[in-house]
């Protein structure tokens, strides 16, 4: 069986539960500089690069993965949200992206495969928005300029994507889109590569709301940006990071009525406090997404920033034996967008 | 409902093509992108719902315009908001568009052309960048004219499409418009091919969709606009029930089907339906009288329009008349920039003073609401032209723009009425207020936050049923919670002085004013604002609604009984005439009662107050004073009512049950077949003290405790928000208002309609009745229909249980909002009573006594019982 359809069977059986952050684990590793770059011949400092850590010091991020496998999570994503060329390039690193790439995929493969207990476990390649976007101008004078093309973003994410897959990812996720443009854009570097290898390379997107109500930076609705990238056939559709589940819940609510695919939410842990800091704490998560659960809204649910394996441990725990929502059918109609949503009915 | 765009038929406009528009070629080939945007900007506002951008000109460099045009509209909120079809003929710059559409895009177009290879080369793409595709009937060996032709490339199309899993609802094909009475023979059935081949392909393609550039199809008429006009017009009205889905024309080319020149749209038919040999030559001949027509036509309209431009934008506000209003407008702008002045002083000079000029016919009683909202339309097409140069001279000095004052709006939550609210908006705009409206059903958190955001100088709220008086409260409540301090205003059907000066006022320490109708509105919002009179004005309210609480609290209170001495002076009915089981009992649903039987049933009276012109039809047709109004007013009613019936714009759907019961006490029983558990519905018994014979009544007096019948109903009327959107969107308040004004009448006009079929079929306990529709207004038949929220029965809340028996929801597409309004608005429900001595009567006040008895029969809370029936309670 393929994964589109090992991930299908279980998600029939029940809700599946992703994992949680990795930057603030790692920052609890309390890496030196010198950690950071250990064993490269990079000459800036690396201190926060996240996502070198995954070549650098591997044993830290198995050590995180592991812990959101005993949490009871499914789908593990790898560390590499900023492993890109474009974000890498502000740490001088953008020659080893395919490394990063490569060796955060089989970190989590081999965590996985380390398992041996029945359990349907899966590698999410993560791939995240980049700091470039492809639908607003940086210069307020000039608005019809871009910083980059679409192509660019293309070629960008086909090498990031490439490395993830040759490594062990078993999907990309398209996650905490901002941009809908670059979501678009690294759906058609999926579709490149799917060509290039002959292969299925299902998706998971994630898109991240900027205000409460309900648009991402780009300016789409929830309801546009699902018609928007609804050609990529996704496996999942969702929200993540943006607010806390109180928050997101509406907007799951609304794109889990329209969407045709399965659902994947994972708020952040609350809102952050004064300090910037996450203090929601897990039975608080786990009592809020647990309503998702049990009015049928959701098919995967984990955790964003501020979440721990405690938090990921209490959702599992909390929605352990509810039903997983059921795909609804929609009608044949023709759905457009432009930032709104269009339909001409059938 | 969310705001969510639906639509049925979609206009595409064709003003951002350089191939359409030569104003906007002419801007693109000056490198003018600027103003190109705002071309887009006028069309979104003008209520595209989706824009066509084609930059095909040899002399441009149609990759780079695409490119550049798209990325910058981009920038624009509302314009990126509606969907964009990039249309070229070369796929390079359809792809370089591609790369630059946020959302999800049409391609227009793609066609095997250049065979099957390169089409589904480029279909995948489509599917790749997410975007659906117009598909133009062309194959190998040319353009398809006939509608063989055309159905056979497209079915070829959509199998080589759909086998590629190209989704099939993102397909549209579009079967070539071309020209007709070009006097040549073979054109002659392009037309009808093309209508008839939309036909066909629409059954054999599922969920695919059609298109068509229709300016295409007059083009031997160049230069004869009205026929042209009326040609597309034709056509549409003919296609569109075939299966057409969309069009690419200029809306400003069409005209509305039932105002073409009869003699004018028969010829436009007998070429385009191909219905008579000489078709080309009648309409050729017709054609040449028309061009005469329209310059005849221009002259007697030459007389304003050699006015000076400041007298001839007062003429057109006082007229209403919106054809030249933007030109005027600009002719006004130069005039005043060439004198160095802003453009600001095209509102505050000739506008305003024309606005003035309407708002003081308005209040010494020469000009009515009617006219006032077609002012207003005027007004607002004019303000809209002219805000973009506003805006840029704002960015430009970084200026605050001035109106007279902010004013919020909003019909409160659990509340969906809003014509009286909209009618209050528009006149208070006439008069250089900035009203923020927030809609219907608009929670109090938003109202506070949109009144703080805006700067706004005072919150106006409205409602029509009863619960919203509540509602009104608690918003006043939660302002002093905020501490605010702006002025309050309260107005809506249900409203009252007393209401206002009892509950709300004493919730809210700022000013709290009632506002009778909209043509006190501007009184009231100046008064406030003005630095002379705001305090007279405030303190003159507040003592006077101290004064009728003084007076409530005190004399002027009738006795009210105790609920036991109520319910012994009950209402004694002749039970042995009680009506006679149903001839058919169960439920009955109709869900499309036709409109045009409706329309000889509605009831005018209320029709014409609800546009503040008071008396009785048909004598308010020729009255003295409001005569003329009225007259106008009800030929633009009668001439929408054509269109509504001719074009369906609405559906009637309705729902009557009957159920055995029986009376116990003040509640009737109902005994439902097959069901273990009974309805009970409790009601209400008067409670003041009567004189000497009169009974304490409650509606359950009308119902034999030995066993008897009870009926209920709900009508509504669906349709009216894409032609509202529209109106809206086309800056029409008055369209606007008179299609909800109309949509209320029809639901009455059920109402009526579907109680006589009740009397005289369903129920049949009154089979010979025969009654005009006088008569019918006039109530002369046997049995009556109170309504839930409605004097004799008060309490909103029995909706729900009323709605569960007729399985309402299911059954009519009628839904209770929490407060138990229904939506759609246009809708009616109640009870039918079938005893000859049944009447309508007012519950009024009631007592604490009564109160908590009705609480235990409702099984609900006190403090609930008493939300409901707070207008019945001291």
């Amino acid at each position: 069986m393929s994964k589109r359809q090992d991930f299908a069977t279980a998600a029939k059986q029940r809700i599946l539960i992703k994992d949680g952050p990795y930057g603030t684990e790692i920052q609890r590793a309390k890496l030196s500089p010198e950690d950071y770059s250990a064993g490269t011949s990079l000459e800036q400092d690396q201190k926060g690069n996240n996502d070198l850590v995954n070549l650098t010091q591997p044993q830290v991020i198995r050590a995180i993965c592991d812990s959101y496998i005993d949490a009871g999570a499914h789908i593990l994503a790898t560390n590499t949200f900023n492993a890109n060329r474009i974000s890498q390039a502000d740490y001088g690193a953008e020659g080893l992206v395919h490394e990063i790439n490569a060796a955060a995929a089989r970190i989590i493969r081999e965590a996985i495969d380390a398992r041996d207990d029945g359990v349907p476990r899966f590698v999410a390649g993560a791939v995240g928005p980049t700091n470039k976007t492809l639908s607003l101008s940086p210069d307020v004078e000039d608005p019809g300029f871009r910083e980059v093309s679409f192509d660019e973003i293309v070629e960008v994410y086909v090498e990031q994507c490439r490395a993830l897959v040759a490594g062990g990812a078993d999907f990309i996720l398209i996650e905490t889109v901002f941009d809908t443009l670059n979501c678009k854009a690294a759906i058609m570097a999926v579709k490149q590569l799917e060509r290039e290898l002959g292969r299925d390379i299902p998706v998971m997107i994630s898109l991240t709301l900027t205000d409460l109500s309900g648009r991402n930076l780009s300016g789409h609705t929830v309801e546009a940006f699902w018609h928007t990238v609804r050609h990529a056939k996704p496996l999942t559709i969702g929200l993540n990071c943006s607010f806390g589940a109180e928050q997101l819940g509406p907007h799951v609510q609304l794109l889990s009525d329209i969407a045709d695919t399965w659902l994947m939410a994972y708020p952040n842990a609350g809102l952050p406090n004064d300090l910037g800091e996450y203090d929601e704490v897990p039975e608080t998560t786990a009592a809020l997404t647990k309503v998702w659960a049990q009015n049928g809204r959701v098919n995967v649910l984990g955790g964003c920033c501020g979440s721990t394996p405690a938090h990921i441990a209490a959702m599992a725990k909390a929605v352990e034996g509810l039903s997983p929502r059921a795909v609804p059918k929609v009608a044949p109609d023709m759905h457009l967008a432009g930032l709104e949503p269009f339909t001409l009915a059938a | 409902m969310n705001e969510l765009s639906t639509a049925r038929f979609v206009n595409i406009g064709e003003r951002t093509n350089v191939t359409g528009s030569a104003r906007f070629k002419k801007l693109i080939m000056g490198d003018d992108y600027e103003t190109a945007v705002e071309v887009a900007r006028d069309q979104v506002e003008n209520g595209a719902q989706v824009i066509d951008v084609n930059m095909d000109e040899g002399l441009l460099d149609a990759e780079r315009a695409m490119t550049t045009f798209l990325k910058l509209i981009a920038a624009e909120p509302d314009i990126a908001r509606v969907p964009v079809m990039i249309d070229s003929s070369k796929w390079d710059v359809i792809e370089a568009g591609l790369k630059c559409v946020s959302g999800k895009p049409i391609v227009n177009s793609i066609s095997m052309k250049e065979g099957e290879e390169e089409f589904l080369a480029h279909a995948r793409k489509c599917m790749d960048y997410g975007a659906a595709a117009v598909v133009m009937a062309f194959d190998e060996s040319g353009q398809a004219d006939t509608k063989a032709r055309k159905v056979q490339i497209c079915t070829r199309a959509y199998e080589l499409l759909t086998g590629i899993g190209f989704p099939p609802e993102d397909i549209i094909f579009d079967p070539n418009i071309f020209a007709v009475a070009t006097g040549i023979e073979e054109h002659d059935r392009y037309g009808l091919d093309f209508i008839e081949a939309v036909e066909e392909i629409k059954a054999r393609c599922p969920h695919a969709k059609t298109s068509g550039g229709l300016s295409n199809l007059s083009f031997s008429f160049r230069g004869n606009e009205t026929v042209r006009r009326a040609m597309h017009s034709v056509f549409l009205y003919h296609a569109i029930p075939a299966g057409l889905d969309m069009a690419i024309v200029n809306a400003g080319q069409l005209d509305v089907y039932d105002q073409i020149d009869p003699q004018l749209r028969e010829a436009c038919e007998d070429v385009i339906l191909m219905r008579r040999a000489d078709a080309t030559e009648r309409l050729i001949e017709l054609a040449e009288s028309y061009k005469g027509k329209s310059a005849a036509e221009e002259k007697a309209a030459e007389e304003w329009r050699g006015w000076d431009v400041k007298r001839r934008l007062e003429h057109a506000l006082v007229k209403g008349i919106d054809a030249h209003v933007v030109a005027d407008t600009e002719e006004a702008r130069e005039l005043v920039f060439a004198s160095g002045g802003r453009p600001i002083e095209v509102i505050e000079g000739p506008l305003m003073d024309g606005m003035n000029v309407v708002g003081d016919l308005f209040g010494s009683g020469k000009m009515f609401l009617p006219q006032v909202v077609k002012s207003a339309r005027v007004m607002k097409k004019a303000v809209a032209h002219l805000i973009p140069f506003i805006e840029a001279e704002k960015e430009a000095s970084g200026l605050a723009d001035q109106s007279k004052g902010k004013i919020v709006m909003a019909t409160v939550k659990g509340d969906v009425h809003d014509i009286g609210k909209n009618i209050v908006g528009v006149v208070l705009q006439c008069n250089g207020y900035e009203v923020i409206d927030l809609g219907v059903m608009a929670p109090w958190q938003n109202i506070l936050a949109a009144a703080n955001e805006n700067g706004a100088d005072m919150i106006g709220l409205s409602g029509l049923i009863t619960p919203s008086l509540d509602e009104m409260v608690t918003v006043a409540e939660e302002m002093q919670r905020a501490e605010m301090t702006m002025p309050l205003l309260i107005g809506g059907a249900t409203t009252s002085k007393v209401h206002t000066a009892l509950r709300i006022e004493p919730a809210y320490e700022g000013p709290v004013i009632h506002v009778l109708d909209a043509s006190r509105a501007v009184g009231v919002a100046s008064r406030l604002l003005s630095d002379t009179q705001r305090d007279e004005f405030v303190e003159t309210t507040a003592a006077e609604y101290t004064k009728v609480r003084a007076a409530r609290e005190g004399k002027g209170q009738s006795v009210l009984l105790s609920l036991d001495e109520a319910r012994a002076n009950f209402f004694d009915a002749y039970l042995s005439d009680k009506a006679a089981p149903p001839l058919q009992p169960g439920v009955h649903a109709f869900d499309d009662w036709d409109l045009a039987e409706l329309r000889d049933y509605i009831d005018w009276t209320p029709f014409f107050r609800a546009w503040e012109l008071h008396g009785n039809y048909p004598a308010i047709l020729t009255d003295d004073v409001v005569g003329e109004t009225a007259r106008q007013l009800f030929d633009d009613a009668n001439a929408m009512l054509d269109r509504i019936i001719a074009e369906k714009w609405l559906v009637a759907k309705g729902v009557a049950g009957f159920w055995p019961c029986a009376r116990d006490g003040d509640d009737v029983t109902i005994h439902r077949v097959n069901r273990e558990e009974h309805v009970v519905l409790p009601f209400l018994r008067q409670q003041v003290k009567k004189s000497r014979d009169r009974a304490n009544m409650c509606l359950a007096d009308f119902i034999d405790p030995a066993g008897d019948w009870i009926g209920g109903f709900a009508v509504g009327i669906h349709g009216i928000e894409e032609h509202s959107k529209r109106f809206i969107a086309d800056k029409d308040d008055y369209s606007d208002i008179l299609l909800k004004a109309l949509a209320d009448r029809f639901a009455e006009a059920f109402a009526e309609r579907l109680h006589q079929h009740v009397r005289t079929d369903l129920w049949g306990y009154a089979p010979q009745e025969q009654l005009t529709n006088e008569a019918l207004i006039k109530e002369r038949y046997r049995g009556i229909r109170p309504a839930p929220g409605y004097p004799a029965c008060p309490d909103h809340s029995l909706k729900p249980i009323l709605f569960e028996l007729l399985d309402a929801e299911a059954n009519t597409g009628i839904t209770l909002t929490e407060n138990f309004a229904m939506y759609p608005t246009a809708a009616v429900s109640g009870f039918y009573f079938g005893h000859p001595e049944a009447q309508y009567f007012g519950v009024a006040r009631i007592g604490r006594d009564q109160l908590e008895d009705y609480a235990r029969r409702r099984g609900a809370d006190l403090a609930t019982a008493e939300r409901w029936l707070r207008p019945n309670l001291d």
